[in-house]
């Protein structure tokens, strides 16, 4: 089967430009793939009447019927593992994890099957599906409503994992993600979902699994990704005002890594900070750490660090403005990597 | 022995609330969710306030003992009342309301003994109560300062758990341990009850549950409060059959009861808790009941369901029918409804005094109880934060 391309028209955007919440982008880039690909399918808990709890997938079934809007049984393992045989069925089954804390009773579904399916069968099935997972803090939310798993899944090979942090490349990259022939993890930033921005949607995206450089800068270089890009682009601009050039870079994709832009950056500013809201022992930050200090070791003036959740279960709400990144601790980071 | 199957699909006789396919129209008007329980419904007292009599569950009730029953539902209708508008007042990041569900609550909880144990899904605020649960213990979780604040052991009351069917497992190998310790048999055992909604059925580990407990003869009462909603998604959403009946096919008996009458919980329950003790558990019991508010205060019912259906609910309250009951049998005056209320308010006045005045914990909570042993590299790192964090103090000066 043929993957639609990414040049298509879309009916659902009558303008060109638009002013749109990350939350709005994701909703017509779904309503895009619908249209685009019958085959595409939402699936989740209470994704249909209700339009999902962040009403990510309002008005779809509505506009597109039961049948390819499934309100599920509510049961992730149902939901991933059902998705399985309909991707093989020939379905692009799109499924919504309706939080971050509640992908774990599918998490066997999707590191024994969906990741591996491809593999065991050298190639003879494919599972073109895409699992949405609103993840992070900062929404003042009970337990289990702010985590970010996403290193679990970055550490399963078999698996793409992708996230965006603005309403442009929600609205393309989820379009992607539901092009794309393997299965993609496609984690969204919850408590950005409501923040505005301006999506063209006509001119052509970029590829899905590359990084890309937000703003450029030369004394040191913070890589990000998700919820906390905007803060990291928020201290850049506070560091500017004390006369320190950061340069941001927004991974976009954690799994394949793309590090090109990383190591080319570190290469000229000599110093890396990453910043993730994701705990840091044993994950993505870790791993970008260790790759960087293989290929850039020469040209590093300091050691990389790590601005991240800490390693314990996430707290009580009325900690985490603690436990989240903020753009003091970056700053405060940035003060360290040049006293190096 | 060979009692020959049928094999075809339960009819409508078989399965009054959720027979066959329902209609769009009935699911969308909810109509399901105002069926009457059908013909298995065990019922001791109606809406109307009648008693009625049941062949297998009636029990003997005290002026006493009912007055005790309707006090306990209008105190915890109460609490969730006050918790609720605090939210709303934004004291609470959110609330799982318990409105409508207090007689299924009251009757299992007031059902079991001291040294029995629960295990609760995120809305037993009932069930807490009558655990000796203080409602202000509730307060943490949802304010956001802890994750619950009573003693599950000393309660004897598990923590609240959000991940749907999660407890479920716990539940089962608690009531395993409550069995291999001895404590089932004779008269003062010891049974554990777990509570969970009708979509957590859908849930493997719910399914699992009931495996383990079958097999291993736990004496576990699953308490499944069918309150007609999971979130936006009807009960046709989880399942063909009336949950209850699922029971059978994992070889336990499943029983319906009015989730609105607390006598009629209150004896079921008590009946399945003896069964446990004497060796005879599992048991499902599926409380047959309606959620009369929102899921939680970030939610929308009217996205969902019509006004007719609450509307029609609210003929089957379950405090009202006590209310009538009391009075038709002359078991209770004015003056005592005056004092339940006057109580009531005054909980209602703590409940919001403690809430406003619970005071942000210190930064070092987020590090507090990781580990039981500790772990190095964790203290490092709260050492590192709380250097960082006493400079930003200092910094201010
Ligand atoms: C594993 C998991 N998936 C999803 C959720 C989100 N969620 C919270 S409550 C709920 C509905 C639960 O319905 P039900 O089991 O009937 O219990 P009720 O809330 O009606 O008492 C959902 C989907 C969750 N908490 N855990």
């Amino acid at each position: 089967m043929a993957a639609p391309t990414m040049d298509r028209p879309t009916s659902a955007a009558p303008a060109a430009v638009q002013t749109l919440t990350i939350a709005k982008a994701l909703n017509n880039g779904l309503r895009a793939s619908m249209e685009a690909n019958p085959k595409v399918i939402v699936m989740g808990e209470d994704v249909g009447k209700l339009g999902g709890v962040f009403r990510i997938t309002d008005g779809l079934q509505k506009d597109f019927g039961e049948q390819r809007v499934l309100d599920t049984p509510l049961s992730e393992s149902g939901i991933i593992g059902t998705a399985v045989g309909l991707a093989i069925r020939g379905y692009r089954p799109v499924c919504e994890i309706q939080f971050d804390g509640f992908i774990f009773p599918g998490f066997d579904q999707i590191v024994s099957q969906v990741a591996k399916l491809h593999y065991r069968t050298q190639g003879r099935l494919k599972l073109p599906m895409v699992i949405r997972v609103p993840f992070g803090g900062g929404i003042g939310a009970v337990e289990h409503h702010s985590e970010s798993p996403e290193s679990y899944f970055a550490h399963t090979a078999g698996l793409k994992v992708v996230t965006c942090s603005n309403p442009a490349d929600a609205y393309w990259m989820i379009q992607q993600a539901i092009d794309c022939e393997d299965p993609v993890l496609f984690f969204e930033p919850k408590r950005r979902y409501y923040e505005k921005g301006e999506v063209d949607t006509t001119a052509a995206p970029g590829p899905l699994f590359r990084s890309r450089t937000l703003r450029t800068g030369t004394d040191v270089t913070v890589v990000t990704y998700g919820p906390s890009v905007r803060t990291s682009m928020e201290a850049a601009a506070a560091a500017e005002e004390e006369g320190r050039s950061l340069e941001v870079i927004d991974l976009r994709t954690l799994s394949p890594l793309d590090l090109a832009p990383v190591f080319e950056s570190v290469r000229r500013t000599g110093r890396l900070i990453v910043v993730t809201e994701a705990p840091s022992e044993s994950s993505i930050s870790s791993e970008i750490a260790a790759k960087v200090q293989q290929e850039c070791f020469y040209s590093l003036q300091a050691p990389v660090l790590r601005v991240t959740g800490f390693d314990t279960p996430y707290p009580p709400s009325k900690l985490e403005e603690e436990f989240l990144p903020d753009l003091d601790r970056v700053l405060h980071a940035v003060d360290r990597s040049l006293a190096w | 022995m060979s009692s020959p199957e049928k094999w075809t699909h339960p009819g409508p006789d078989a399965a009054p609330a959720t027979a066959a396919k329902p209609t769009a129209e009935q699911v969308i008007a909810g109509l399901r969710a105002t069926d009457e329980g059908g013909a298995d419904l065990v019922q001791l007292l109606t809406p109307e306030g009648e008693r009625v009599q049941h062949p297998d569950f009636d029990i003997d009730i005290t002026a006493e003992e009912l007055r005790g029953l309707y006090r306990d539902m209008v105190l915890v209708r109460r609490v969730d009342r006050e918790a609720n508008a605090l939210q709303r007042k934004g004291q609470l990041g959110i609330w799982v309301p318990l409105l409508g569900q207090e007689a299924a609550q009251i009757g299992a909880g007031r059902a079991m003994r001291p040294e029995d144990m629960a295990f609760p899904s995120y809305r037993e605020h009932g069930i807490a109560w009558t655990r000796g649960v203080k409602p202000t213990d509730l307060l943490g979780i949802f304010r956001g300062t802890d994750n619950g604040t009573w003693d599950p052991v000393a309660t004897r009351f598990h923590p609240y758990t959000i991940v749907i069917g999660n407890q479920v497992l716990n539940a089962t190998g608690y009531a395993m341990g409550q069995k291999f310790d001895g404590k089932v048999g004779d008269a003062d055992g010891e049974a554990t009850v777990c509570f969970f909604g009708d979509g957590a059925t859908s849930q493997g580990d719910v399914h699992e549950g009931f495996v383990w407990a079958a097999v291993y003869d736990a004496p576990l009462v699953f308490f499944c409060q069918n309150n007609q909603w999971a979130i936006s998604e009807p009960t046709e959403r989880q399942s063909r059959l009336p949950l209850y009946q699922r029971a059978r096919g994992y070889g336990f008996p499943g029983i319906r009861v009015d989730g609105n009458d607390v006598l009629a919980t209150l004896a079921v329950t008590r009946w399945a808790l003896e069964e446990c003790r004497q060796g005879n558990g599992p048991i499902l019991i599926e409380a047959f009941t309606y959620r009369m508010d929102a899921h939680t205060t970030s939610d929308d019912p009217s996205r969902y369901r019509l006004s007719d259906e609450l509307e029609l609910w609210k003929l089957k309250d379950p405090i009202e029918r006590v209310k009538v009951h009391l009075v038709k049998q002359q078991w209770a005056d004015q003056a005592f409804f005056e004092s339940i209320e006057a109580e009531a308010e005054q909980i209602a006045i703590e409940l919001r005094d403690y809430c406003v005045n619970l005071p942000d914990p210190p930064p070092g909570r987020i590090f507090s109880e990781v580990y039981a042993e500790g772990n190095p590299v964790l203290e490092a790192q709260r050492d590192e934060f709380l250097a960082y964090h006493a400079g930003f103090a200092g910094g201010e000066h």
